[in-house]
């Protein structure tokens, strides 16, 4: 698939909910060593469970994993995802800020402040993936990367495991590409490749 | 989430040197998407239509400050968050400051919000026996929150997950021996907090006379940007005894600030650090 769109990407950020966890594991397993984008993943997660998920991650995974610090600074070629009882916010430097604000949408990291922080810095430069989950979070954030002229992407619903998420991000915005995984990983390695 | 309005950047910039000049409070250096998202919340909760609004309330309406003040700065903490840095702090800080010969352990909490984190540090130390030997000054910025914080009377809905919490940090202990469920909410046992001095405080402005053994300043400081940060970390470390501890936020960092190189590692996963350097 040829990626159409009108400025460089510069980072990527990834939200998933219930069902999204075998997504992202065979995504990481598809991407390239060195794929050169950021790629700022939140997905919902136990609050009270800090350690194994960034692990569970990892296994299959060529690209390196963190779980950020506050002010940690994004680079390339790196999964930072969020951490547990965090929310995961991207400041003007191209710094990650994470913040104990309370819940948004039931959930603490809230894909809609990764999402919204993230098209504020990166504004048509930022690729937005939203996967399956039983929520709405996402939505806002999906609109917001849109308004600022990113690119969106939802994980199709008839593949998803459960679709409210992709569903409200699609009732709230017009996404530009409703895809299945496979055709997600390709979309990435495509735009890798400069495509 | 329904987030209608943004706040430029600009807008942030006539807040903060409104307050700045008028209060003497200074947020010009707080980390910008949290400040920005705490402003649009302002605006939503108390139905002001724009940033101009807000700075027409601040300015003529002389209690208003207050209520900005506690809505500006973020309030949210339970008991006995990441129950494995409380095992920590009781495994390898307590347990070295107990064999001292210090006739007082002092210690700052730093940003205590509503005092969850000062009743989870009094239970440890109760359960150490060490509670009366310590002496806490509890400190944070906002008023409203200090008075919470002593009357120790918590919302029942919040409580499961303290009690949830402590339970993980000490699987065969009694949460419940520490507080009365009532119809208003759980109130905390008030006589652990009998050596606790609550103060209104700002740790970057104000002067603290005394220096600690040990400073909790947890999740504070990830709501300042990195020059704020530094300077935060110079303000402690003067604050602190020498071979004293400090302790922050799990996913916090201070690698970056000058005055690091004055602390050796204690533990990093749960970030805990000792002054090696004055």
């Amino acid at each position: 698939m040829k990626v159409e769109h009108s400025a460089p990407i510069k980072a990527i950020v990834i939200g998933g909910s219930a069902g999204s966890f075998p997504v992202m594991t065979r995504l990481l397993r598809e991407l390239p060593a060195d794929f050169k984008y950021p790629i700022l993943l939140t997905l919902h997660r136990l609050k009270h469970v800090r350690n194994g998920f960034k692990e569970a991650l990892s296994i299959k995974s060529k690209l390196k994993i963190v779980e950020p610090v506050d002010k940690q600074s994004i680079t390339p070629g790196t999964v930072f995802l969020a951490p547990a009882n965090y929310h995961m916010c991207i400041e003007l430097g191209k710094t990650i800020s994470l913040s104990t604000e309370p819940l948004v949408n039931n959930s603490r990291p809230a894909i809609d402040l990764t999402f919204s922080t993230a098209s504020y810095v990166y504004k048509q430069g930022l690729l937005a993936i939203l996967l399956s989950g039983a929520n709405k979070d996402g939505a806002y954030g999906m609109k917001t990367v849109k308004s600022r002229s990113g690119l969106t992407i939802v994980q199709d619903p008839k593949a998803c495991v459960i679709d409210t998420m992709p569903q409200a991000a699609l009732a709230e915005t017009e996404i530009d590409y409703v895809l299945n995984v496979e055709e997600i990983i390709n979309f990435l390695k495509n735009l890798d490749r400069g495509d | 989430m329904n987030m209608t309005k943004e706040i430029e950047i600009a807008e942030v910039r006539k807040i903060t040197e409104l307050v700045k000049d008028q209060f003497d409070y200074d947020f010009s250096q707080y980390a910008l998407s949290s400040f920005r998202r705490r402003i649009a919340r302002i605006l939503e909760l108390h139905h002001i239509e724009s940033v101009d609004g807000l700075l027409d309330r601040l300015s003529s309406e002389s209690h208003y400050f207050q209520e900005f003040l506690s809505e500006v700065t973020v309030n949210v903490t339970e008991m006995f968050r990441d129950y494995s840095f409380w095992t920590a702090l009781k495994d390898d800080v307590f347990q070295r400051l107990s064999k001292s010969d210090l006739s007082k352990i002092k210690i700052w909490h730093a940003g205590c919000s509503s005092g969850e984190e000062v009743f989870s540090m009094c239970i440890l130390l109760k359960e150490a026996g060490l509670l009366d030997r310590v002496e806490i000054i509890a400190t944070d910025i906002d008023r409203r929150v200090i008075s919470n914080a002593k009357k120790g009377l918590y919302m029942t809905k919040n409580m499961e997950v303290n009690k949830k919490n402590y339970q993980s940090f000490n699987p065969n202990g009694d949460f419940d021996q520490y507080c009365t469920y009532g119809k208003d909410g759980v109130q905390m046992d008030l006589s652990l907090l009998d050596n606790v001095t609550f103060r209104t405080h700002n740790m970057i402005t104000g002067i603290q006379n005394d220096t600690f053994h040990l400073v909790l300043c947890r999740n504070v400081l990830i709501y300042f940007n990195q020059a704020l940060q530094n300077k935060a970390l110079k303000i402690i470390h003067q604050s602190m005894e020498k071979n004293g501890f400090l302790a922050i936020g799990s996913k916090e960092s201070l690698l970056w600030c000058e005055y690091f190189s004055k602390f050796e590692t204690i533990s990093n996963e749960e970030k805990i650090f000792r002054k090696i350097k004055v």
